[in-house]
């Protein structure tokens, strides 16, 4: 039986990165379709989930390969599939299917240029808000972003803790830069926390499959043949599983699914923090943005300009209340991400005009320069007069 | 119809009398909303006579199911049952059967769900040779969305977006399923509902992906566009245009209008499934654990 | 569906049993039975459908058709006696 956490020290890139994740959280099953920049995920995890009693399976599109996810999931098992921009578009319907259904998995997109085609071997980050309002209908959002090959083993066994808690599907936005790049991983066995599928405590019959618990989420979720004869449906459902296609129905189920992680942000956000104490203007951002702005924050120091980094490490949900807190008391925010401006809207929204923000976009196919990050926090500086 | 002359035979009249099949029924959610006189009702009911006489439960079958009138079938058993999205029930049974060897998914969905939108993931699962039984309503036209025509509507047929009547060459769905390697092939229509059971028996007790296809009427939409009158009409004509062929070319089970309707089983050929090869070529080979899940494969 | 009323009558080798109110008159049973067992009722039922009653109870050799067919699991049949003859036809 090949063992599951590879311990030890590592040099791998963040894909392998990704597929080690997946294992050392205990998953049996991957299902996936081949598309640049993923490959690396599907082809490590083609070779160790059957030295772990898994299955791989590669899937006739990216369509099937989150079904077959899904399906996997409600068989018992903890399932999983990644893609970039082309795929992650075609999983949108199923994506909704996993959120309705509360189905646990996970889903990593290794971001790449986009719109379409656009540039299959090189960076991206355009797909946030996709991330978040892909799907039609509303529901709550779960989306990591790794900045590096160790946090992007690290981020993948949390995203499968975080779909066991919380019972959906949970998503890992890497980026093509992050997913290629080879850095040292350290897995430490006592460092990994695995949170297991809960089973009901109530026999069948009296066990209702969508009852949610305290937290608003549903306890204990059934396998396919463990005697409760489950209905799971894509329909709007009571919380017995049933369909009942009313507006009451509507509402009592779909806030529930956006409340249950809005409710819970506290406990689901994570942040980093880069010298922000004394900061005037603070850089928020994410995933390979955070490599190249932690270069522009010391330029800066260099030049006694103060500031700071905040890296987002959930971007889904966003850390509303720390940017709020912030925005009393700094001049200004700039926020590099390579798209035309996604989450810095998510910024504006909430500062609300508090403290000036900047986006410093880029189109795609490269990562910032740190100096166009640097003149974007002058610029701000300036401003501040 | 001889109408006797002498008196009715008076009944008992009991209060507790229980259908038998209603350990496979999701009573609290019957009568169905299937229409009178469509043959949907017929295929649910030989679905749970085939299980009942497999002496299975819901220890032993899951089903599946993807959008439209046969896709509420899955909402109707009392078993694991799982309403997924249009076209995609195939893939999600795929990752349910690996997961689950041990057990049979039986995806029921329609000619519209499997064969338009969901076609791509019929012709995978049977050229991989899942675990699963893919039970198909065959009425010809997506009847939930109000009567289009669909990838099965005959030539010349009418639909309510084939006003002038269909001119697109439809699939001959047993002679797709055997040129993508399903091991077991059968079609009938619902009048033919013993044989409907039979072949459902057949087909869940044969490991590997098995077809079935049950030709239904739909008196709403297609039997009223195309003048075919009610469910009853719609089963006079199948009982009057069918004939069983068993073992015959499904090459030649072609669909159309005034021609004879062939039916019977068209292939029964066994093959290894996907996870016999995964574990004999994958797991055995480099002598790995079985998969967690795998106890045994029926 | 609450347990409606179900009317049974005694056949040869058990019985047939009938929940009127379940049925949506699609007449499959009747047109169908080998027999001609059944016949449209005169009355509407609980939906204003006219469904089957047994015109032949006599003629019955719970074959089991009608069940199988029927789309509603509005009509079903029960041996008791020990099989006479005709062993190949299933149970009830």
């Amino acid at each position: 039986m090949g063992k599951r956490i590879l311990a030890g020290t590592h040099f791998m890139n963040g894909d392998e990165a990704c597929a080690e994740g997946a294992i050392a959280a205990g998953c049996t099953l991957f299902a996936g379709y081949p598309i640049t920049p993923q490959s690396e995920i599907a082809e490590h995890i083609s070779v160790r989930l059957p030295e772990v009693g898994g299955v791989f399976i590669q899937m006739e599109d990216e369509i099937s390969s989150l079904a077959a996810v899904l399906g996997g999931a409600w068989g018992g098992a903890k399932a999983m599939t990644a893609t970039s921009g082309p795929g992650f578009s075609l999983m949108m319907e199923n994506l909704g299917l996993g959120m309705m259904t509360e189905t646990p998995c996970v889903l990593i997109n290794i971001q790449r240029g986009g719109p379409s085609t656009g540039l299959p071997t090189l960076v991206g980050q355009a797909d946030m808000m996709q991330a978040r309002w892909g799907s039609h209908g509303d529901y709550g959002v779960i989306a990591l972003v790794p900045s590096s090959p160790q946090e992007s083993f690290e981020l993948t066994v949390h995203a499968f803790n975080l779909a066991e808690t919380y019972r959906l599907p949970v998503l890992v936005m890497s980026d093509e830069v992050v997913g290629h790049m080879y850095e040292r991983v350290d897995i430490d066995p006592d460092k990994i926390e695995v949170v297991e599928r809960k089973k009901p405590s109530l026999p069948p019959g009296e066990f209702q499959l969508y009852k949610p618990g305290p937290n608003l989420v549903p306890e204990g979720m059934p396998s396919f043949g463990d005697g409760y004869k489950v209905h799971v449906t894509g329909l709007t459902h009571d919380e017995r599983g049933y369909p009942v296609l009313n507006a009451e129905t509507q509402h009592q189920l779909v806030v529930r699914l956006k409340e249950k992680i809005a409710a819970n942000s506290d406990d689901i956000i994570r942040v980093e923090e880069t010298a922000t104490e004394d900061a005037d203007v603070i850089i928020v951002t994410y995933g390979i943005s955070a490599r190249t702005s932690l270069g522009a924050l010391n330029l800066a120091r260099d030049k006694g300009l103060k500031v700071g980094m905040l890296r987002l490490i959930t971007v889904w949900p966003f850390p509303e209340a720390i940017v709020k807190s912030m925005a009393q008391r700094v001049t200004g925010f700039v926020v590099p991400e390579i798209n035309l401006g996604q989450i810095v809207l998510e910024v504006d929204r909430v500062v609300r005009g508090d403290a000036v923000v900047r986006s410093v976009p880029h189109a795609g196919g490269d990562i910032h320069d740190p100096a166009v990050i640097l003149e974007a926090i002058e610029e701000v500086f300036a401003h501040a007069g | 119809m001889p109408v006797k002359s002498k008196s009715l035979p008076t009944p008992e009249l009991l209060n507790d009398a229980r259908h038998p099949m209603e350990k496979y029924l999701r009573m609290d959610r019957l009568p169905h909303i299937w229409c009178s006189g469509c043959g949907l009702g017929t295929t649910l009911s030989c679905f749970t006579y085939a299980l009942d006489e497999m002496h299975w439960t819901d220890a032993d079958v899951g089903v599946v199911s993807g959008i439209g009138c046969t896709g509420r079938a899955a909402g109707y058993l009392n078993l694991d049952s799982y309403h997924t999205t249009h076209g995609r029930a195939i893939a999600f049974a795929t990752g349910l059967a690996v997961v689950r060897p041990e057990k049979k998914v039986v995806v029921i969905s329609g000619d519209g769900d499997l064969f338009a939108i969901g076609g791509n993931h019929f012709i995978h699962a049977a050229r991989r040779n899942v675990n699963m039984t893919v039970l198909c309503v065959n009425n010809f036209n997506y009847g939930m969305t109000g009567g289009q025509f669909g990838p099965t509507t005959p030539i010349g047929q009418k639909g309510t977006t084939a006003p002038y009547g269909n001119f697109e060459n439809p699939f001959n769905l047993p002679y797709l399923a055997a040129s993508c390697g399903a091991v077991y092939v059968a079609r009938w229509t619902s009048l033919d509902a013993r044989r409907v059971k039979e072949a459902m028996i057949e087909a869940l007790k044969r490991p590997g992906f098995s077809f079935v296809e049950i030709i239904s009427p739909c008196p709403t939409n297609y039997g009223r566009r195309n003048k075919i009158g009610d469910g009853l009409d719609e089963l006079r004509y199948y009982q009057e245009n069918t004939v069983i062929r068993h073992g015959s070319d499904p090459r030649h089970a072609g669909i159309h209008p005034g021609k004879e309707i062939v039916v019977g089983c068209f292939v029964d050929e066994p093959r290894p499934t996907y996870l016999d090869l995964y574990n004999e070529l994958v797991v055995e080979k480099n002598q790995f654990e079985k998969p967690s899940t795998l106890k045994k494969e029926i | 569906m609450a347990t409606a009323v179900t009317k049974r009558w005694k056949t040869k080798l058990g019985f047939l049993y009938i929940q009127e109110d379940q049925c949506k008159g699609c007449n499959f049973c009747i047109e169908f039975c080998p027999k001609q067992v059944l016949e449209r009722s005169k009355h509407f039922n609980a939906k204003g459908y006219y469904a089957p009653t047994v015109a032949d109870a006599e003629g019955c050799v719970n074959c089991t058709f009608c069940e199988l067919i029927c789309p509603d699991f509005a009509i079903w049949s029960e041996k008791t006696d020990p099989e006479v003859g005709n062993e190949d036809v299933n149970h009830g």
